[in-house]
């Protein structure tokens, strides 16, 4: 029995399943949030490694490249409102943040 | 089952077990430290797929500054944890048959639809070169624009950190250390040249003016 693409894809899948379940379950937690973000980017790009190796293609490699750097800029400006959130109302819970509702 | 495929079961079981943990520790701590054996599990499935370079950069990079900065900031926030706790319980059943639809129904499709076996033992060429000289040699010549358009981002990234955060306190008697070395001594003492003595003024006729009153 040897590795196919759909062994790769089929776990890229679960860990998107489980990340999304998190933001589910964690919805007043803005840092757990934050950090299920990161593991769906993390199966995204399980993904494209997976895609470029067994297709031969260096591209999906270079798209794994961009998108740390999206995410690594993504997650230090989320975690700077972050910081700055809680300075302002001493909570992170996304249910006390309805100052923009209008 | 080769070696491989032994070492892909055991990472991914790992992986699945410690994002499991990531999204429900009760400590956010302990969420952060699941998160980073998440990721080091990944960076090894990417070593099985011969991505060298990603995989090292996703470690050193990833685990070693992004989740360190997550690790601050947890540690630095003072979270009420149960009070972003109430009720959690309550949406998982729902979540979870979410999510393990979402999964079966995926792993269906793609366990049946890709069955692509590895592709080294078809074209032996493709590995003569190193897979960080590969990748280098393909974005420092097809994709210099996108990494100038990635360095920018970052640049961006960290100007907004700081500016997000940076802030200047009201209360202090700091002083602006720029100010300090730019002072001149002309700017804080004034020599003026002025006579030693200076002559008595002479006191108005008073008499005269008793004379025009009366």
């Amino acid at each position: 029995m040897t590795l196919t693409l759909g062994h790769f894809l089929s776990l890229g899948a679960m860990l998107f399943a489980l990340s999304v379940v998190g933001i589910f379950l964690n919805r007043r937690n803005l840092i757990v949030l934050l950090m299920a973000i990161e593991l769906m980017l993390l199966a995204v790009n399980t993904n494209f490694i997976a895609f470029s190796h067994y297709l031969n293609d260096m591209h999906g490699q270079i798209f794994v490249f961009f998108i740390l750097t999206v995410a690594a800029a993504e997650s230090a400006i989320g975690l700077a409102i972050l910081v700055l959130l809680f300075r302002n109302k001493s909570s992170i819970n996304v249910d006390e943040l309805n100052t923009l509702k209008g | 089952m080769s070696v491989t495929t032994g070492l892909f079961y055991v990472f991914s079981a790992v992986l699945l077990i410690a994002a499991f943990r990531v999204i429900t520790a009760r400590n956010p701590v302990h969420a952060v430290l699941f998160l980073v054996l998440t990721f080091f599990q990944a960076a090894m499935l990417w070593m099985l797929l011969k991505a060298e370079f990603l995989s090292i950069s996703l470690v050193l990079v990833y685990v070693g500054a992004v989740m360190v900065l997550f690790l601050f900031v947890v540690m630095m926030l003072d979270v009420n944890i149960e009070g972003l706790r109430v009720g959690f319980w309550n949406h998982f059943p729902l979540a979870a048959v979410m999510g393990v639809v979402i999964a079966l129904e995926m792993a269906a499709v793609l366990m049946g639809g890709f069955r692509v076996s590895d592709p080294t033992d078809l074209v032996p060429a493709a590995t003569q070169i190193s897979n960080t000289k590969a990748l280098g040699l393909l974005m420092y010549t097809h994709y210099v624009y996108p990494l100038e358009i990635a360095s920018a981002i970052l640049l961006v990234g960290m100007f907004a950190a700081i500016a997000l955060t940076l802030r200047t306190r009201k209360d202090t008697k700091h002083i602006n250390p720029a100010d300090q070395v730019r002072v001149k001594a002309q700017d804080r003492m004034k020599v003026i040249k002025m006579a030693a003595t200076r002559a008595a003024v002479e006191p108005a006729p008073v008499a005269s003016n008793a004379e025009t009153k009366a």
